[in-house]
């Protein structure tokens, strides 16, 4: 297997797993308890390191695991104490733990291999070096092992609990009435967080993790109404920036780890802006065309009211539009046949009349 | 302290209940708001008189808060305009006090009852200066006035919802506006402050003052206010409550039977005249 | 005690740092935007970069205006994203911060490939390294953090109002969007000053923790902003002394230990805020209504049998309380202790004390019953639940109240009479009036 496609492989791993459970982040408004968690475990990784003595795969797991919980638990005593707010309690409990961490690191382990730089960023690059041997035999690059095994169990999770995980994200009084306790949904959820990113220190890093977990299911949140879907688009999403971000990376020479989370930034950038649903531009035409088809409705149930052969200069006033826009709206509405000159002003035609009688704006828009 | 006493200053008082002027407190013209092109007042027109109380009424969505909104120029206006006693609300700021839903506010804020009720004056105070030692007895005498001194210096999350509403009231009166537009000023609060805030409000009615107030409770709008607009999301009526206040709008306006509404309405009307005839005495605050 | 040149430096800038955005902070966190300073932290990483790329130099100026331009925009693109998509404002700081942060990463190692690049030292903004500070930093440092002292000086009450109640601010006619700016720029301003100090993901701490902490201790805006500057600046000194004197132990991760244990002290010790109390007052209340109820049901069984002077068997109060022996020995103790009962054997009666403080619990329900029954036309047989509570929680003036409100009545609705309340007491009486 030549290196780049071992690490195009391994950061597809990570951005299809950060995408399937950072969705549900994304959904619930816990975006930034990703945040929070992809810093917090910083002393777990060190704590299982110190412990163990090696940088072995499964105690550092375990380690940043129960950190994971141990930061939605903590966030959750702030919050629930009714002293702090949530965007408070997270943004004191993270930084507590990532600077124990870091101290940790400085007093007790800054001679050997866990180094900051490299617990933070990731290199990815020496993905391909990396090799597991089992059995005295080598079967492969051990990030590509771990991130594919973190993978196969975060579509378990999904594919197993997809209904629970539907009803507790949209509706957590009904799942609770129907059995599904969204606490333990909840918590579920945060451990499957924590693993992935756990995962996926090594090949991105703590801090662009976050990246993967919110940008691809952003995108894919303004591209889709329903969820399955948006599961699919945003893991597909998350392994293009992995792909792209590689060749960003090796065209400019740079991070591949900052290169992935530019690659998903422009893919959000794009769904922003394109999304046929809900893009900028989408909004903006339809915005201009609503806008526009109000605004000449409004004029004619203005002449209707008695506007008729009033002078245009009049009409400026009374609705306080500026001239170019009124002109606009009365040109189009010549063109369409529903007004015609009258002297000095306008007035209504027959289809015009039928117009306004078709829009039901005449009535009562409510009717109980 | 009586009214005039702690306002007043800026503008001349008027005890007589029936003041003879020409010029509407509020003008709307053809106003139409819109939110992201779905409307939710369509076409209105209105003119409210000056010295009155007046009630706006309506159901959900229809546009009630968004019509007080658009007055203080909080919402733009796909068309139309309003004037407040002849000059857009822009030229008229000072004039007008907003009294705007309790919920608005995170009442956990580190401030108390009396830096609330500064702030109403912060108008008038200006950049760059502190409230004065006089600046903060006009604040407790508004306080007073709505029966909160004791409580001045009590933290607001501290105060219950109908002393938090009496909060934002005091601090209404500190602006000493001529005209005070309120969101639901009676939502929320137990019966003995809502009767005392009708007193407050009839006695700056008796002082010249108008007050518009969107309100929520068809029962007491005939008994409380001297002049309803009754909105859903067009204008349907506006006018006395005598004449306006009908079973027939009313069905207009919230659509289908209100037969249990149209009696207790009527039987409203009779007592209002009665009601009417008793003026505030005593101290309404016990 | 000698501190070293260097060590001197750190200690100013910590100090400054730390009193700053005790200021700062406690605008983010009154406003509920803690997290858009952890967002503006990231989002200034490319500018930095870009203001090295641009003037080639390490001299701090182009870098803290490219941090400064960098911030300001990632907050007017999270504004933008919640604005005109149905991204929420978690979401959006969410990816600012991630993308931008990205970004500079990728200027980061672009620049170290260059001739000269691995001298940039700009890799210094993502954990701090406080030790690294010289003085032209610190003179930068003192005139931002001058600017933002006097905007927030001269801004005060408008900002305050800004973050209580900003549609009535806007109903006065100030300028709220601009003071909204403003107050961005501040923060943007004081994040920038931060990064070198703690790093970009430590920031937020700066910012919030000390404000936390400030908030369990006052009700008032002003001192609230006053103590998180004490309490930034005392974790700032406490961190950068601590650094100077145990080898191998990072500025930056220290002071941010420091805030959140006096964070976590001011949560549990703060007097009226703090968790303690709560918990204690919880337990006195709940202690005092346990003896309040054993004396009413004591004093209860005593009218039963039309005397109280008798002693109550064991057996008796046991079954009527539904506990058991051990249960009411536990309970009786208290009452005992404080001379509110006898205790002679296996048999229990009121002292003289005790049998008034019965008295005036049982007046307190029976006197709510007629209230319920009088004024809000309750059935009488839905108001002994709502009495049960009442009769606690009723002062001794509300007391006198209800009684002239209700014209000193004499039986509760059910028939059984009021307990009068003790005539002519030894110590002068209070006056009545409220």
């Amino acid at each position: 297997m030549s290196p780049a496609l071992v690490i195009i492989l391994v950061g597809s791993c990570v951005g299809a797993s950060c995408a399937l459970v950072g969705s549900f982040l994304v959904l619930r408004k816990m975006s930034l308890l990703g945040d929070a968690i992809s810093h917090a475990v910083l002393p777990g990784i060190v704590i299982a390191f110190l412990v163990t003595g090696s940088r072995a795969s499964v105690p550092m797991l375990l380690g940043a695991g129960s950190l994971g919980l141990l930061t939605v638990l903590l966030v959750e005593l702030f919050n629930r104490s009714r002293r702090l707010r949530e965007d408070a309690s997270i943004g004191v409990v993270f930084p507590a733990l990532f600077s124990i961490g870091v101290i940790l690191i400085s007093r007790y382990a800054s001679q050997v291999d866990l180094d900051l730089d490299c617990v933070l960023f990731g290199e990815i690059a020496y993905a391909p070096l990396d090799t597991l041997t089992l059995a005295g035999r080598a079967i492969g690059p051990k990030a590509l092992w771990v991130n594919g095994s973190i993978l196969v169990a975060v579509l378990l999770f999904v594919l197993l609990l997809y209904k629970e995980l539907k009803i507790s994200t949209f509706d957590a009084g009904l799942a609770a009435t129907l059995g599904f306790s969204p606490v333990v949904l909840h918590y579920l959820l945060m451990s499957a967080v924590s693993l992935t990113v756990v995962g996926a220190f090594e090949s991105v890093g703590a801090i662009l993790v976050v990246a993967m977990l919110v940008v691809p299911p952003a995108a894919a949140y303004l591209l889709t109404e329903r969820l399955g879907p948006m599961l699919a688009l945003a893991a597909a999403l998350g392994v293009a920036s992995a792909a792209g971000g590689y060749g960003l990376a090796r065209w400019w020479d740079c991070s591949i780890a900052g290169a992935m989370a530019l690659a998903a930034g422009i893919l959000f950038l794009a769904a922003f802006l394109f999304s046929p649903t809900h893009g900028l531009l989408a909004r903006l035409l339809i915005h201009h065309r609503l806008g526009g088809r109000l605004a000449g409705e409004l004029l004619l149930l203005h002449l209707r009211k008695g506007g008729e052969g009033l002078p245009v200069t009049v009409l400026e006033r009374r609705f306080g539009w500026e001239p170019r826009r009124l002109q606009r709206v009365l040109s189009k509405l010549l063109r369409e046949g529903w007004v015609e000159r009258a002297g000095e002003g306008l007035r209504l035609t027959a289809s015009g009349s039928q117009v306004l009688e078709d829009s039901g704006r005449m009535e009562l828009a409510h009717q109980l | 302290m009586s009214l005039p006493e702690i306002v007043g200053a800026r503008f001349p008082l008027d005890s007589s209940p029936e003041p003879a002027r020409a010029l509407p407190a509020i003008e709307v013209h053809d106003l139409t708001v819109a939110y992201r092109t779905q409307p939710v007042l369509w076409d209105v027109d209105l003119q409210l008189p000056e010295g009155r109380l007046i009630a706006i009424v309506g159901p959900n969505g229809a546009g009630k808060s968004s019509l007080l909104k658009a007055m203080l120029g909080l919402v733009p206006a796909v068309t139309g305009w309003v004037q407040i006693f002849g000059e857009p609300y822009a030229r008229r700021r000072s004039w007008v006090g907003y009294v705007p839903q309790r919920e608005s506010v995170d009442w956990d804020f580190p401030t108390s009852a009396l830096d609330v009720v500064t702030m109403g004056l912060y108008g008038r105070i200006g950049w760059f200066r502190r409230p004065s030692r006089h600046h903060r007895e006009t604040a407790l005498a508004c306080l007073d006035k709505v029966g909160m001194k004791d409580l001045a210096h009590r933290q607001i999350s501290q105060l219950s919802g109908g002393q938090q509403q009496r909060v934002f009231l005091a601090r209404a009166l500190a602006q000493d506006a001529r005209l005070y537009l309120m969101d639901e000023p009676f939502a929320g609060v137990d019966a003995t402050t809502e009767r005392a805030i009708l007193t407050l409000l009839k006695e700056l009615r008796n002082n010249g003052r108008t007050v518009v107030a969107v309100h929520h409770d068809l029962q007491t709008v005939a008994e409380y206010f001297d002049h309803v607009v009754l909105l859903n999301m067009r204008l349907v009526a506006s006018g006395p409550v005598a004449t306006t206040f009908t079973a027939e709008n009313l069905q207009r306006t919230y659509g289908g039977r209100l037969t249990v509404l149209t009696q207790a309405t009527e039987a409203l009307l009779q007592k209002r005249a009665v009601a009417d005839a008793t003026a505030a005495e005593g101290e309404p605050w016990s | 005690m000698e501190l070293s040149f260097t060590a001197r430096n750190v200690l100013m800038g910590a100090t400054m740092l730390g009193a700053l955005g005790g200021m700062l902070g406690s605008f983010a966190l009154l406003r509920r935007q803690s997290l858009l300073g952890d967002a503006l932290a990231h989002a200034a990483l490319p500018g930095v970069c870009i203001g090295y790329l641009i003037t080639g130099s390490k001299t701090p100026l182009p870098l803290f205006l490219g941090a400064l331009a960098a911030g300001l925009l990632g907050s007017l693109l999270i504004l933008g994203v919640v604005r005109w998509s149905r991204i929420k404002e978690d979401s959006a700081i969410g990816i600012i911060l991630s993308v931008f942060f990205g970004a500079g990463i990728v200027l980061l190692t672009y620049i170290q490939k260059l001739p000269d690049g691995n001298q940039s030292g700009l890799d210094k903004y993502l954990f701090g390294q406080a030790a690294t500070l010289v003085e032209e930093d610190l003179k930068v440092m003192a005139v931002l953090g001058g600017i933002v002292l006097t905007a927030l000086l001269l801004f005060y009450k408008e900002l305050k109002l800004l973050s209580f109640d900003r549609a009535f601010g806007a109903s006065l006619g100030l300028p709220m969007r601009r003071l909204e700016v403003l107050l961005t720029l501040l923060l943007v301003v004081v994040v920038v000053v931060g990064l070198q100090t703690v790093g970009v993901v430590l920031i937020v701490a700066a910012l919030i923790t000390p404000a936390a902490a400030a908030r369990q201790w006052t009700d008032r805006l002003g001192s609230m902003i006053l103590l998180a500057a004490g309490i930034g600046a005392l974790a700032g000194v406490a961190g950068s002394l601590a650094s100077a004197l145990v080898p191998r132990l990072p500025t930056g991760p220290v002071i941010v230990v420091v805030s959140s244990g006096v964070l976590i002290v001011s949560l549990l010790f703060a007097p009226r805020r703090g968790l303690l109390w709560a918990l204690l007052r919880e337990r006195q209340v709940a202690d005092r209504i346990r003896r309040e109820n054993l004396l009413k049901d004591v004093w209860l069984l005593g009218e039963r049998q039309g005397d109280w002077e008798g002693f109550l068997s064991w057996p008796l109060l046991m079954g009527v309380r539904g506990q058991t022996a051990r249960e009411l020995s536990k309970s009786a103790r208290p009452l005992a202790a404080a001379s509110l009962v006898e205790r002679s054997g296996d048999a229990l009666r009121l002292t003289a004390t005790g049998r008034r403080e019965a008295e005036s619990v049982v007046r307190k329900h029976r006197l709510w019953e007629v209230y319920l029954t009088r004024r809000l036309e309750l059935a009488s047989d839905h108001v002994h639940r709502d009495a049960e509570a009442m009769e606690h929680a009723l002062t001794e003036d509300a007391v006198l109240r209800l009684e002239e409100m209700l014209g000193h009545p004499e039986v509760d609705p059910h028939g059984r009479p009021i307990p009068r309340r003790p005539a002519a007491p030894a110590k002068p009486e209070r006056s009545v009036a409220a």
